[in-house]
């Protein structure tokens, strides 16, 4: 055998290069695209502009999630913008001939998640959108990855994009997982760590015994979550838990196209030597549960600790205090007992059925504080079917809580779900920054274990207590 | 979309040494409802430049009529967090051309040229050579040499060469875009799709 040994990305990477430009970039084949009403509308208007077209209109999906309202969704959307862009994902998906799962559909909710839930999602794939957290389809085994709206133009009319490839880095956590000690926080502990630029100009893989014994749904946070610490992407050895979780989806292979694709797919994973830019290990038994204290999502801390100080933490020591200052935080506070107004459970990165379970083993049978406002907000109207299918519903109504309906609502606050000026919020979403849920809002990044004791005591409050 | 084209570039600098400068700052999300690139200069740094009363914030220096130029020096990790390429159009809208930091998030980077804005990587000891500069006198230039991937302070005369490949090079020294590239090579790209 001349062949030497290839790592997982290596061996999706490779075949999807149509040519290699020398001092360049590779065009790179996109197997699976996917739309939004934020990111897509100026790309169509290029298309129109230089009188060109769709080349693979059935590889490209639509969906409405970056604003609408997550209240009323029968209704008009009253926000004209927000009604212009959504109008303009369906017009543009009808003129060239692509699935558009718009406001209503029962296939409809936030892209990372209705993409897997759907069996679009498939290992050994490229998948691309237009938001970064396309991170999240790496959980399967696929090299997935956030563009901006020219490359959204570029896949629209050639299914290709130009990139340079990634350097190449290994994160393994061996072990086992503590008490109360979810995926979210693996990855929150893995950012404050390597911080929010640790890998840059890297594409992740996840190895080792947690994310083997994780759920893909678990796996997905954690890819979800790879942009956050700068990589372009993250991506787990599609294994057994990946092809149960596909198994029977509307849109996945089905019959002898399932046992090809199988076969390949038991191919996909780094070979024994196969070598890494930079490879990094954990032990799983060091992570707590995790909760952010400051403006980005490296600023992130064992939830029993106290904020580091300025000169513990790598970086401008005046940043570190602007962003301490916006918090409203100083350097050794604790953060247990800190005040709490909003908790928002959703997002693609925690807006999938086991985020809801897990939120409602600790609020079942407590109430919701009183001076908390709860969005509960699941991912999609299938995730929306499970909440109520499997009795979860009942718990969140009895406990005080109001089940919105699905889209990324307060992740990035363009619709009416805004944590007002000065507010705190405990959020299950992926980034803290200043204004990012509405402008002077106040984030707190955490697994929904921290958000539900959050919500139900009013203060941040360590989950295991509850377990 | 096809862009003006870069060559050497002689002008003075916005200093901004504040690190990891992520995309939602330098345009807010409630600023991404348009369906056409124009007008987002004016909501660039939105939430940094103007108070709740849409008043202009003395104190950030897009405010501060000292500072000017087509040069924008950012901090360590500039354009992190979102792919949103409405902060590439911002930057380039408000009449920046060229970005300069320590270091660069990898998808703003990637955007940044697509819509012919230059991002210059410098060492972090150039980096504060240059603040300092600009410090000293704010009408210090820059001169960003495209041709030559040079960057050199005029006042003091320092100078560092910086990195580009040879392909985005060529494509903004002539305000040519990968969409042309790729239209190109269709019958290759439907060849190779046939398997896939
Ligand atoms: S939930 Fe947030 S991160 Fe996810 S797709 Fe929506 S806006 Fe992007």
């Amino acid at each position: 055998m001349s062949n030497s040994p290839k790592t997982l990305f290596d061996k999706v990477w490779d075949s999807h290069v149509i040519r290699k430009i020398e001092d360049g970039p590779d065009v790179f084949f996109i197997d699976r695209h996917f739309i939004h009403e934020v990111t897509s509308p100026v790309a169509f208007l290029g298309l129109e502009t230089r009188g060109i077209g769709v080349m693979f209109p059935e590889r490209t999906f639509a969906t409405a999630d970056h604003n609408t309202p997550t209240i009323n969704q029968h209704l008009p959307v009253e926000d004209a913008l927000s009604a212009n862009q959504l109008k303009q994902l369906a017009t543009n998906s009808a003129k060239y001939g692509i699935s558009h799962w718009g406001l209503g559909d029962p296939k409809n909710g936030i892209v990372h998640v209705v993409g897997p839930e759907n069996g679009i999602t498939l290992p050994g794939f490229t998948i691309v959108c237009g938001d970064s957290h396309t991170s999240t389809h790496g959980a399967f085994g696929a090299i997935a990855f956030g563009i901006g709206t020219s490359e959204v133009e570029m896949v629209l009319s050639s299914q290709c994009i130009m990139q340079p490839k990634p350097k190449k880095m290994r994160i393994n956590v061996n072990g086992v997982l503590g008490k109360g000690v979810t995926p979210k926080d693996v990855a929150l502990y893995i950012i404050a760590k390597l911080s929010t630029s640790g890998a840059t100009g890297y594409f992740v893989e996840y190895a080792g015994d947690v994310f083997e014994n994780m759920t893909m749904e678990g796996r997905m946070t954690v890819c979800n979550l790879s942009i956050e610490m700068g990589a372009r992407g993250g991506m787990i050895a599609p294994d057994q838990t990946t092809f149960d979780y596909i198994e029977g989806r509307e849109l996945a292979p089905k019959g002898a196209d399932w046992d090809t694709q199988l076969a390949y797919w038991k191919t996909l994973k780094t070979d024994a030597g196969a070598s890494f830019d930079e490879e990094i290990t954990f032990n799983a038994a060091d992570i707590e549960p995790m909760i952010t204290y400051g403006t980005n999502p490296g600023m992130g801390m064992g939830i029993s600790k106290h904020i580091p100080k300025a000169t513990d933490v790598e970086g401008g020591v005046a940043t570190y205090a602007k962003s301490l200052d916006y918090m409203g935080f100083s350097e050794d506070d604790a953060m247990i007992g800190k005040q709490v107004d909003y908790v928002f459970i959703g997002s693609c990165t925690n807006g999938r059925i086991e985020d809801f379970r897990a939120f409602a083993s600790i609020v079942k049978g407590r109430k919701k504080a009183d001076h908390v406002t709860a969005w509960v907000v699941p991912g999609s109207h299938i995730v929306e079917a499970q909440i109520k299918e499997e009795g979860i519903l009942d718990i969140l109504t009895e406990a005080g809580f109001v089940l919105r309906q699905p889209g990324c609502s307060a992740c990035l606050a363009m619709n009416d779900d805004k944590i007002p000026a000065g507010k705190y919020a405990v959020s299950t979403s992926n980034r803290n920054f200043e204004g990012r849920q509405g402008p002077g809002s106040r984030t707190l990044l955490a697994s929904p274990l921290v958000a539900a004791a959050a919500a139900v005591t009013g203060v941040v409050t360590d989950p295991r207590q509850f377990l | 979309m096809a862009y003006d084209s870069f060559s050497v570039l002689t002008s003075t600098a916005v200093p901004m040494p504040i690190e990891n400068v992520d995309t939602d700052q330098i345009i807010p999300a409630r600023f991404l409802k348009a369906t056409e690139r124009k007008g987002f200069g004016d909501n660039l740094f939105r939430d940094w430049r103007y108070d709740k009363n849409d008043q202009p914030k003395a104190d950030f220096v897009l405010n501060n009529p000292t500072y000017s130029g087509k040069i924008l020096v950012g901090g360590k990790n500039f354009g992190s967090g979102s792919s949103r390429e409405h902060a590439a159009w911002a930057i380039y809208d408000y009449g920046f051309r060229c970005v300069v930091s320590s270091f660069f998030a990898d998808i703003f980077r990637g955007n940044a040229i697509n819509v012919g804005i230059l991002p210059v990587q410098v060492s972090p000891e150039f980096l504060h050579q240059i603040f300092e500069a600009i410090e000293k006198d704010p009408k210090s230039e820059l001169v960003v040499d495209l041709p030559a991937q040079t960057i050199t302070i005029s006042s003091t005369g320092a100078s560092e060469s910086f990195a580009i490949n040879g392909y985005k090079k060529h494509n903004l020294l002539n305000g040519f875009d990968d969409i042309d590239y790729l239209q190109a090579m269709k019958s290759e790209i439907a060849a190779f799709a046939v398997n896939r």
